[in-house]
């Protein structure tokens, strides 16, 4: 992700003009499509995603064409006259009709294998429970002995008061850094145990593909698999409006190798 | 026979003459008191242009403050309030009224009534939906604010509500109550009223998708009531309908109120739909292709839209067959609204296009609408709504089917209808000046937020990550020239009703239905005696 630094005070008009010509030029592709994301998951879903975004576009491309058409074509300015009789066509009518049904049917296909591995919660290795709150979320290694909360980290959030008079830009990961990140071992299936405290929040990591609800006095679930070669540090936001500061209570994760995880948990489970 | 020849040739005599034999009440009395449809279809569209340009000032704060990173606008509660407060005007105050006003004016001229069938209960239903909107607003100012827990009002978090909660809810009730009424009075006026000889096949599509309208209303409104209710006991009396420490479940509240909340969208829509199919014949010299398959697909999509209320919540851990059964459903609903697009299309083919200020915008509606469709599509599909959910991607499909969609048919059909209503021409220069504005700002403001949803950036957030800025910026930039653009067209209709060149009972070139048979401005009764159709 690239972040841009800018000069925050622009005159609005001038700003209005640079921003119109000059953002897609900077633009890079990741700030206008989906990620596609370090996970089988996410994959699969991108896969989705960009299927029905090709066949959308490709009956853009006709039923516009011939919307197109028709307006150029059949001007009154250019002469056209009406044709009255043009009132039925009972063959054209059924053919528009029955042939995007079979489309729709074929888009909705390739989602049932995808959704049945995504709601298959077996062979998991590991069960984090996440728990939402206003405006923090709080993790537990069950079985593990390990928990604790994660909130938005300081730097962003004196950034994020008004009047503070620091420039978002200054902040690294601004919104979108805690205080303790949750961290995960890669290439192992983990199962998240979701639930919330007072009202209804959501946990969804682009990256991961996956978002789901965490409701109170329920429990939902869902996988997560990071790649095995691909640790790093994910960063998400809560996404269900929670309150106030529902923008603000932002989710990182730290995948590890498991060997490293490991030593990472049996530290923490010493320490408290 | 089509239903065009019929109305063309219905004598025209109906209404002209006889029609001024008692004067309304002058001055403030006559809108208090009137029970005539054509003031009280008025007095919803005023009152909806003005629920418009409130909800509007709302959205350009929004906007403000989005424009860059950081907070200096608003706080972050206050935030929330202003979008839950914008959607709700923007729904129940502008686009819903708009389209009863619509009926009000236009159903007994088409359909060739005198009047609606029930006008006291006509006037009662506007009074209440205006003092729903006085409570409304006035939440703004009580202890604790506006509510803010969005218009969907999901508790638990709408129960954290100041002392707005039950003022917001006794205007849902009223707002409701005001809603069954109109839809009650158009049923009545429709199944009733109609001319000899204008059988149901024979009426023009406006009305129709009224008449299919109405049954939503009747159907859905009285679940949401019912829901807001269990919400205030909730509240007051410790029910826990919606409280799992008490035996309840919250999402039991996303069910009843996206089963409102589904057939409600489309409720916004299909008028739109219906003014579509008049404008597109009207402005091609050509009566509508496919008429009866367009009566068909709106009564499907009403029908559909009773069956796919839960696309709105495949988050809340739903089981499998649920969450293929919603996508599914939903994706049926695309056949019949893909049905009336290509029939639009086709009523232009062959057709002699001429692109006055109504007919612009019917286009506009035919192109921007159907990306809207398309977005619907792709959200419907289950794992991938799982990215797309709560992201700016569904608030750009959400506001492509209902600014360019609904809001734009509505504009359309103003400028269709407005020489009818006042008696004027109004002035074609700012009318095509409006349009454009407001047809390339709606683009700039809405179609980024379809990359900033899909790069990640979830809606109801006053602030965001910087990397969000540059697209946030121009979507900013489109939200101050659609506003602004909006004052072209108060200017336009206050200078037209005051004066402006006469127009003729058929105003457009190829008029047909009986609303053109009358005089401009339509006389204040219209077919006191049932016009003849052959
Ligand atoms: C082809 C037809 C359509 C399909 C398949 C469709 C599908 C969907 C889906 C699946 C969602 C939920 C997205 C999410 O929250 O993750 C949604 C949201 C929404 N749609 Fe549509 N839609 C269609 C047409 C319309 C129309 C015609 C309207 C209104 C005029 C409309 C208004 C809305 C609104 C207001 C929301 C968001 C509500 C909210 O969460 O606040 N849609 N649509
Ligand atoms: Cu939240
Ligand atoms: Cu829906």
């Amino acid at each position: 992700m690239s972040i841009v630094k800018r000069n925050s005070k622009l005159p609005a008009a001038a700003g209005a003009l640079a921003a119109l010509t000059t953002v897609p030029a900077r633009a890079d592709w990741s700030l206008l499509n989906m990620p596609k994301g370090v996970s089988e998951l996410s994959r699969d879903i991108y896969d989705m995603h960009m299927i029905m975004l090709w066949i959308c576009l490709a009956i853009a491309v006709v039923t516009f064409g011939a919307m197109i058409y028709a307006m150029i074509r059949f001007r009154k300015s250019r002469g056209a006259v009406a044709d009255t009789k043009l009132l039925h066509n009972a063959r054209l009518e059924a053919a528009w009709t029955i042939v995007p049904t079979i489309i729709l049917i074929g888009m909705a296909i390739p989602s049932v294998d995808k959704l049945i591995k995504i709601e298959d919660m077996s062979g998991s290795k590991l069960t984090i429970k996440v728990t939402g709150y206003q405006w923090y979320w709080h993790y537990e290694y069950l079985g593990r002995g390990v928990s604790f909360y994660s909130r938005l980290a300081r730097s962003s959030d004196l950034a994020r008061q008004r009047g503070s008079g620091i420039d978002p830009n200054t902040v690294d990961n601004y919104l979108l850094e805690v205080d303790k990140p949750l961290v995960v071992p890669t290439g192992t299936k983990i199962r998240l145990l979701l639930t919330a405290n007072d009202v209804i929040h959501a946990w969804w990591v682009p990256d991961f593909g996956m978002k789901r609800d965490a409701i109170p006095g329920f429990m939902n679930e869902m996988w997560v698999s990071v790649d095995a070669d691909k640790p790093g540090t994910y960063r998400g936001k809560c996404a269900e409006l929670c309150g106030a500061d529902h923008g603000f209570m932002p989710i990182v994760v730290v995948a590890m190798p498991p060997a490293e995880f490991e030593a990472w948990l049996a530290q923490q489970e010493l320490r408290q | 026979m089509r239903p065009d020849e019929v109305t063309n040739m219905a004598h025209g005599n109906a209404a002209a003459g006889h029609g001024d034999h008692h004067r309304p009440p002058k001055g403030v009395m006559r809108w208090l008191t009137t029970t005539n449809h054509k003031d009280i279809g008025t007095m919803y569209l005023v009152f909806s242009l003005a629920m418009f340009l409130i909800g509007g000032v709302m959205a350009l704060l929004i906007r403000a403050e989005l424009f860059q990173p950081g907070l200096q606008l608003v706080d972050p509660g206050f935030y929330n309030q202003l979008t839950t407060v914008h959607a709700l005007v923007m729904v129940f105050g502008a686009v819903m009224p708009a389209t009863v006003g619509l009926a009000n004016w236009m159903i007994p001229l088409q359909i060739g009534a005198a009047d609606m069938a029930l006008p006291r209960m006509n006037l009662f239903s506007f009074w209440l939906l205006f003092f729903a909107f006085v409570l409304l607003i006035s939440t703004f100012f009580v202890p604790g604010g506006a509510p803010a827990a969005g218009w969907t009002l999901y508790p638990p978090l709408v129960l954290q509500t100041g002392n707005a909660f039950p003022m917001a809810i006794f205007a849902i009730h009223l707002m409701g109550a005001s809603s069954i009424m109109g839809a009650i009075n158009v049923i009545v006026t429709i199944v009733n009223m109609r001319a000899p000889g204008m059988t149901l096949l024979k009426m023009p599509l406006f009305s129709w998708s009224w008449l299919i309208t109405a049954y939503l209303l009747i159907a859905v409104m009285p679940v949401f009531a019912g829901g807001v209710t269990m919400l205030l006991t909730d509240y007051y009396f410790h029910t826990s309908f919606f409280n799992a420490a008490g035996g309840g479940d919250p999402v039991l509240f996303q069910h009843v109120f996206w089963f409102f909340g589904h057939p409600e969208v489309y409720i916004m829509i299909l008028p739109a739909f219906g003014i579509v199919s008049e404008i597109i014949p009207t402005f091609s010299r050509k009566p509508i292709f496919g008429y009866e398959a367009m009566v068909y697909a709106i009564a499907s999509i009403a029908f559909l839209s009773f069956i796919v209320w839960a696309h709105h919540m495949f988050t809340v851990g739903m089981p499998l067959a649920g969450q293929l059964f919603f996508t599914l459903s939903t994706m049926l609903i695309a056949v019949p609204t893909g049905v009336k697009v290509f029939n639009w299309t086709t009523t232009m083919w062959r057709g002699s296009l001429s692109f006055e200020p109504p007919m612009l915008f019917a286009l506009a509606f035919l192109f921007l609408f159907t990306i809207g469709g398309f977005s619907g599509l792709m959200l419907a599909i289950v794992p991938a709504d799982f990215q797309y959910h709560d992201t700016y991607f569904v608030v750009a499909h959400f506001h492509y089917v209902l600014v360019p969609g609904a809001v734009f048919g509505i504009m359309a059909a103003v400028y269709y209808w407005l020489p009818k209503w006042t008696g004027h021409m109004y002035d074609m220069n700012i009318a095509k000046w409006h349009f454009w504005l407001t047809a390339i700002f709606v683009n700039v403001l809405f179609f980024p937020q379809h990359f900033l949803g899909l790069a990640g950036m979830q809606r109801r957030i006053p602030d965001y990550p910087t990397q969000f800025t540059d697209w946030n910026m121009v979507s900013s930039i489109g939200g101050f020239g659609f506003g602004l653009s909006q004052l072209l067209f108060v200017w336009l209709i206050i200078r037209c009703v005051k004066g402006g060149q006469r127009a003729t009972a058929g105003v457009w070139d190829w008029p047909h239905g009986l609303e053109w048979t009358v005089p401009s401005p339509a006389p204040y009764h219209t077919f006191e005696k049932s016009p003849e159709l052959h």
